[in-house]
């Protein structure tokens, strides 16, 4: 069984303290809770459900939007859903996205059964393999420290893989009425006039 | 003389400022592919699988850019939860353009379940379905389906039939 250090709510705090106008897009389950965890706002594109395309929403978002810094947090089942993604980001290679895999070896929503990350797939290895040169795996404190310093600054594509650990935090859940989610995130992004379109 | 129909798509997509083109290739797409891919302000997005354009062209959309998705019939129903889940679940705007198989002279027997299940595959979605015979009915309906999707936030289907775009042929 893994035995990791980081907390996930501990890692999420870190990661967008900063975030400044950031574009986020979580996975479903446990990374939506924890970006919610944080507060509500309108640049947050809450997904819960089409499990496998939080990554491409991601791809989409960066090349409309190059101006504009993009983290996509999802969780290590969700990534596996939608593995192909990663060739096809790697191909376009947008340099404002930034792809945070929450990794715990676990299917978190469906009773902690164990993820293909849990046996022996390797995501920042396939991420590698599939063009994302800059991936990493982090494991430490300092790892993640680094990587929350950089990670609205950096103007490279990227692919993070932070392992951690089961320790669940309180239940935060954001809204969920889909279109008005989107129509709050384009409202926010593009201002109101697009309304008027 | 005979229509240049992908060339009508083509100039559809480009007068109307669609800008993210996500494609899964298909023979009877080809045309319209390269036509896309000469013009700079056009992003091609090459998708390992048709699910994939409903993530991309609701990110498109969220940054405040229309997009199209490319595809064969098979590839319908690889994207039924995306269209149901996302496109649908949020309202986005969707037009995709299908290339029908498994219709008109069909050569390969595996195409023929998906073919047939298509169009009900994507209405039992609710999703806006029209079928193009015709190279003259290409241009308009494109225009009117892409204006629906646009302009009243509809997930749309152009289905364009394998009698339109010749049935693939295998070397005999």
């Amino acid at each position: 069984m893994q035995n990791y250090f980081l907390n996930r709510r501990y890692v999420v705090t870190q990661l967008l303290k900063n975030r400044n106008n950031s574009l986020i897009i979580n996975g479903l389950g446990g990374t939506c809770w924890d970006v919610a965890s944080l507060g509500d706002n309108e640049l947050n594109f809450y997904v819960w459900g089409g499990m496998g395309n939080s990554c491409m929403i991601g791809l989409g978002l960066a090349l409309s939007q190059p101006k504009r810094k993009v983290i996509v947090i999802t969780g290590d089942g969700e990534m596996l859903m939608g593995i192909g993604s990663l060739a096809t980001i790697a191909v376009k290679h947008p340099k404002n996205l930034s792809i945070v895999v929450f990794d715990n070896e676990l299917y978190g929503e469906t009773g902690n059964q164990k993820t293909h990350t849990g046996y022996c797939a390797d995501l920042s290895g396939i991420a590698i393999g599939a063009g994302i040169k800059n991936s990493s795996i982090i494991k430490t404190n300092d790892q993640l420290l680094s990587l929350s310093l950089n990670i609205n600054l950096i103007n490279e594509l990227t692919f993070s893989q932070i392992k951690i650990n089961n320790e669940e935090g309180p239940l935060v859940l954001p809204i969920r009425e889909g279109a008005y989610i989107k129509t709050r995130f384009r409202k926010a992004v593009l201002g109101e006039a697009i309304l008027l379109e | 003389m005979d229509i240049n129909w992908p060339l009508k798509i083509y100039e559809v997509l480009k007068k109307n400022n669609i800008r993210q083109i996500a494609y899964v290739p298909d023979a009877g797409h080809k045309s319209l592919i390269e036509f896309c891919q000469n013009n700079k302000n056009m992003n091609m997005v090459s998708l390992t699988t048709e699910e994939e354009g409903m993530g991309l062209l609701a990110g498109a959309w969220l940054g405040g850019e229309k997009g199209v998705l490319l595809m064969q019939s098979s590839g319908v129903g690889n994207c039924i939860n995306a269209l149901a889940s996302i496109t649908r679940a949020c309202n986005f705007p969707l037009l995709m353009i299908v290339t029908m198989r498994g219709e008109w002279n069909e050569f390969n027997p595996w195409q023929v379940p998906m073919g047939k299940a298509t169009e009900k595959v994507l209405s039992a979605l609710d999703i806006n379905v029209v079928r193009c015979e015709k190279a003259e009915e290409v241009q308009d309906t494109v225009y009117a389906m892409m204006g629906l999707a646009y302009k009243s936030n509809c997930a749309t289907a152009v289905l364009l039939s394998q009698r339109l775009i010749g049935s693939k042929a295998f070397k005999e």
